[in-house]
């Protein structure tokens, strides 16, 4: 089974952890153009290679950032938004 | 025909020509390229030398025909959608997939077998009921059926699934078929090239020459090749080509998988899927069982097969029908699904002059094969989207008119 490791909680099987998408900036919604808009909800640079993503442990109810990589679904490192750390690898 | 075979056999030199070209130097140019020697790059290539005389035309294909998911899908052919825009448009495909072994010369295997979507709760039911007006408003034969009708069509069938998840009723679909997918990309390939289209294998696009917004050509393992129309129809791979050419979709892949049963004397005459219990099960022609689930639960661009996914979709294949604890699966695969929001393709033109995408196909793209070739086809002869298409443009999203096709897809996402 495969295994993630949850900033909080240490390495879980998989199955415990919801998939986010894509970590995105977000702009100001109250400054966005429609077209600004629509740009952050719907588009990504969705091609292959090293992304940062939410992630949730749903156990804990914990949201956190994997830096993976999506062609080789290799989990380079785990961290709580804001805190990064160098070493928190699986 | 046994007259030619014995000729054949007599001979030492076996002439009957392949079932298309070999095609190995490009030419310097075409009037247009399609990348993806997929179901949908080659009936594309069809339709543009058939409907609009267009023959100038060069498919690339990095691999081999139909390797991709034309090769790896579970075959379901149905048009029972939920909107409107959704159900005419699968509707005008199975037309064109109920002609095709004739019109490409090929036993595609089309097979009519009634689909049922079970459902398992009361909400389901309600959905269900949904589609079935809408279908029957667009003239699309659907409709609710209580448990009785299932266990007819289907004695074999656990109606309580083994007491975890009792089926209320389903939506029947009478035109749901199963077809020979491979069948679909040969005869597609051979019909475009008996036209005089080329179609190249082991010959991938690496980039793709756009300058002041407008395609010039693509660079290959081959060399360059020029042209001022390009259609990507790449299914999994679309991101890759999107980057080339620095287009932002909502495409999002995710492998989708499939298994098969060893084989079996025929007893499951029917398509079922359950979006509850995440199963679609059918029997193909050489008896084995086909079946699928729902998608791997996050994003990765390969075509890996897990454990889990046999595991989870074997234990409610026997929730259905107990009977199968013995049977044994033989093989596991899987396919890279691009998906979209809203459950609708990626058709038509995009904001690059002469880049023109056929994508977005997710889980439900191989029923689509014919009526996606025939509308690219016109919209690229025309440099205007065919009206089959318009609500399935890429500039929905900045529209924000989004089809909402969620409901119709076969099982949850
Ligand atoms: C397991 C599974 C089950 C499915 N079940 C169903 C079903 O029951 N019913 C249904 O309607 N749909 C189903 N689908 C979806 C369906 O298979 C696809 O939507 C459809 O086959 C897409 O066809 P295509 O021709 O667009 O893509 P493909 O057949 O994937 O062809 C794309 C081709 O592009 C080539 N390519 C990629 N990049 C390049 C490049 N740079 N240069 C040259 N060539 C390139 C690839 O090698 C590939 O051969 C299923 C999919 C999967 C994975």
């Amino acid at each position: 089974m495969k295994l993630l490791k949850c900033p909080i909680n240490g390495v879980r099987p998989v199955s415990e952890f919801i998939f986010g998408g894509e970590f995105r900036e977000m702009p100001d919604p109250s400054k966005a153009t429609d077209a600004e808009w629509a740009a952050y909800v719907f588009y990504r640079d969705n091609a292959p290679g090293i992304k940062k993503e939410w992630w949730f442990h749903s156990p804990s109810g914990t949201w956190f950032i994997a830096e993976r990589n999506t062609a080789t679904d290799e989990v380079l490192t785990t961290y709580l938004l804001g805190k990064k750390q160098a070493e928190s690898t699986v | 025909m046994p007259f030619r075979l014995l000729k054949y056999a007599l001979n030492r030199e076996y002439k009957e020509p392949r079932f298309f070209r070999d095609c190995q130097t490009p030419k310097k140019s075409y009037d247009a390229i399609i990348i993806g020697g997929g179901g949908h790059g080659l009936a594309a290539a069809y339709y543009l030398a058939k409907d609009h005389g267009i023959t100038n035309v060069a498919v690339l294909e990095k691999g081999y025909i139909g390797g991709g998911n034309t090769g790896r899908n579970t075959t379901i052919v149905r048009s029972n959608y939920l909107t409107p825009d959704g159900v005419n448009f699968y509707d005008a495909s199975v037309k064109l997939f109920e002609g095709l072994s004739e019109e490409l010369d090929i036993n595609l295997f089309y097979s009519n077998r009634g689909h049922f979507t079970l459902a398992h709760t009361e909400s389901a039911m309600r959905t269900m009921r949904w589609r079935a007006e809408v279908n029957k408003h667009v003239g699309v034969k659907s409709r609710v059926v209580g448990t009785d009708e299932i266990s007819k069509a289907c004695p074999q069938l656990d109606i309580s699934c083994s007491g975890k998840a009792p089926i209320q009723g389903a939506l029947y679909h009478e035109p749901g078929s199963i077809a020979r997918h491979d069948a679909v990309a040969w005869g597609y390939a051979r019909g475009a090239d008996s036209q005089g289209i080329e179609i190249f294998q082991n010959t991938e696009v690496q980039s793709i020459d756009v300058r002041d917004g407008k395609v010039h050509g693509v660079q290959t393992n081959r060399g360059y090749i020029a042209t001022g129309k390009v259609l990507s129809a790449v299914a999994g791979f679309t991101p890759r080509i999107c980057k080339m050419v620095d287009l932002k979709t909502p495409i999002v892949i995710h492998p989708l998988q499939a298994c098969v049963s060893e084989p079996m004397k025929p007893w499951l005459d029917t398509i079922l899927v359950s979006g509850s219990l995440h199963v679609y099960v059918s029997q193909s022609s050489r008896g084995e069982l086909v079946m699928g689930a729902s998608l791997d639960p996050y994003e990765v661009h390969s075509t890996r097969s897990t454990f889990d996914f046999v595991e989870g979709l074997t234990s409610h294949i026997v929730d259905m029908f107990p009977f199968l604890s013995n049977v044994k699966v033989v093989r596991q695969w899987a396919g890279m699904a691009d998906m979209t929001p809203d459950f609708a393709p990626i058709m038509g033109k995009t904001p690059i002059e002469g880049f023109y995408l056929d994508a977005g196909w997710g889980t439900w793209g191989f029923k689509a094969t014919p009526i996606s070739g025939k509308t690219m086809a016109a919209t690229m002869a025309n440099d205007k989207a065919h009206d089959l298409i318009h609500s399935f443009r890429l500039s929905r999203f900045e529209d924000y008119e989004l089809t909402g096709e969620k409901g119709a897809a076969s099982v949850g996402h």
